[in-house]
């Protein structure tokens, strides 16, 4: 299918609430929001998100999550542990909830956003349709893995039970949250208009 | 609604650019019950809920009150070897309050209160006018814009989810009880969901543009 698009036509689509408004204008003048040009210049933040998001995942894996004190003694908690230990007492579909949302979405998001990066302008440009939905689930998946940051927040906040039960939060709680956030961020920055943008055109603008 | 063939003389004002892919269409007014989707990957433009201003007032101040009891009545309580302990969702944000995971503890208070709060009162703040058929109150294209950019980062409905993990974790250690706030809570996010189906942008953006 051949669609003329905006870019084309010498306009420029205002992403915010898709209002079209000639080129050379810089903010979209019913919602304010900074129009962006289709081109390859927005794909440098969101390498830069993804690789602050890249970076603050490490440490959030081998710091403990959770430093729980009971009266049999102290136990530290990282994220995967956390899912083993309620494998282990057969929360199964909890465990499975945790190890998705805190290991599997973070992961998948890396690699998928990663693909979409470099494979922008390499599709033609009726494939769009695979890409166009890889992206729409990595946005809509992408925050759910701030779960994990609310069960520490939770713990922390009910189980102060002196001697017999504390829960603390471990450092891995921030630099998680931070990866999250920055892999959001990473996510928003990419612009899906260059999906549909054939080899050719992608360089040029 | 039609996809445009002309590039010549083509009024911008007339059109509309879908975000996700470019292409460019004609933006027309649709009957109640019709949507319109981009020609070439199918992303929604244009839903029609020309009553539904008044839906979304109401519901953002029921979300309004709910957040209000959610932040004041008791929210968890714990029991453990005649030990007890409660916690608000205040306390909850405050669990990072300590040394340097502060800012963390704001993060958290902003995810699940304050940018909720602030959209149920931006989305007031921009139909209300709207719904009176008056014109738009100053600034209300940036606040409507500032609403729609904070969404994602509105994270109630991934709150009350971590709650239920959380109770599962505690489950083996003490006894636990819902206080108010968490009822409040899960209807809030009802309410929130049902008001998000009732927002129809490009009505929105149309009419603060007009008026």
């Amino acid at each position: 299918m051949n669609v003329l698009t905006a870019t084309d036509a010498g306009f420029t689509g205002c992403t915010r609430c898709g209002r079209v408004w000639p080129r050379e204008d810089s903010h979209c003048g019913r919602c304010g929001a900074k129009l962006h040009t289709v081109d390859r210049h927005g794909l440098q933040a969101v390498w830069a998100w993804w690789l602050a998001g890249l970076i603050f995942y490490i440490p959030a894996n081998f710091y403990p999550m959770l430093l729980t004190q009971t009266l049999t003694g102290e136990q530290k908690n990282t994220i995967v542990g956390g899912a083993i230990e309620l494998w282990r007492h057969h929360n199964y579909g909890v465990a499975l909830i945790v190890f998705g949302a805190s290991v599997l979405i973070p992961i998948g998001k890396f690699i998928a956003i990663a693909y979409l990066a470099l494979a922008v302008g390499n599709e033609r440009r009726r494939g769009g349709h695979p890409h166009l939905h890889l992206y729409e689930v990595v946005e809509f998946i992408g925050r759910w893995s701030m779960i994990d940051v609310f069960v520490v927040a939770i713990l922390s906040a009910l189980v102060q039970l002196g001697f017999v039960a504390s829960i603390h939060p471990g450092p891995a709680a921030a630099s998680f949250a931070l990866s999250v956030a920055f892999t959001m961020l990473s996510a928003q920055s990419f612009d899906p208009r260059l999906i549909w943008r054939g080899p050719e055109r992608v360089t040029s603008a | 609604m039609a996809e445009t063939s002309a590039p010549a003389k083509l009024d911008p004002a007339e059109l509309i650019a879908c975000p996700q892919c470019d292409a460019l269409h004609r933006a027309e007014h649709l009957p109640e019950g019709t949507r319109a989707r981009c020609v070439r990957c199918k992303t929604l433009l244009i839903v029609p809920r020309e009553r539904s201003f008044l839906h979304v007032i109401a519901l953002s101040f029921t979300g309004m009150i709910l957040m209000i009891g959610a932040i004041f009545f008791p929210f968890l309580e714990i029991s453990a070897r005649g030990l007890t302990h409660e916690s608000s969702i205040f306390g909850v944000a405050m669990a990072f309050s300590d040394g340097w995971l502060a800012p963390l503890a704001f993060a958290v208070l902003s995810m699940i209160v304050a940018i909720p709060v602030f959209r149920f009162l931006a989305l007031i703040y921009t139909l209300w006018p709207l719904a009176n058929g008056q014109p738009a109150w100053p600034h209300a294209a940036l606040i409507f814009r500032l609403a729609e950019e904070a969404q994602p980062w509105a994270m109630a409905e991934i709150f009350i989810i971590g709650t239920a993990v959380a109770l599962v974790k505690i489950a083996g250690l003490a006894q636990v009880s819902l206080g108010p706030a968490f009822w409040a809570f899960c209807v809030l996010i009802i309410v929130t969901t049902l008001k998000n189906s009732f927002v129809s942008k490009w009505v929105i953006w149309d009419e603060i543009e007009q008026k």
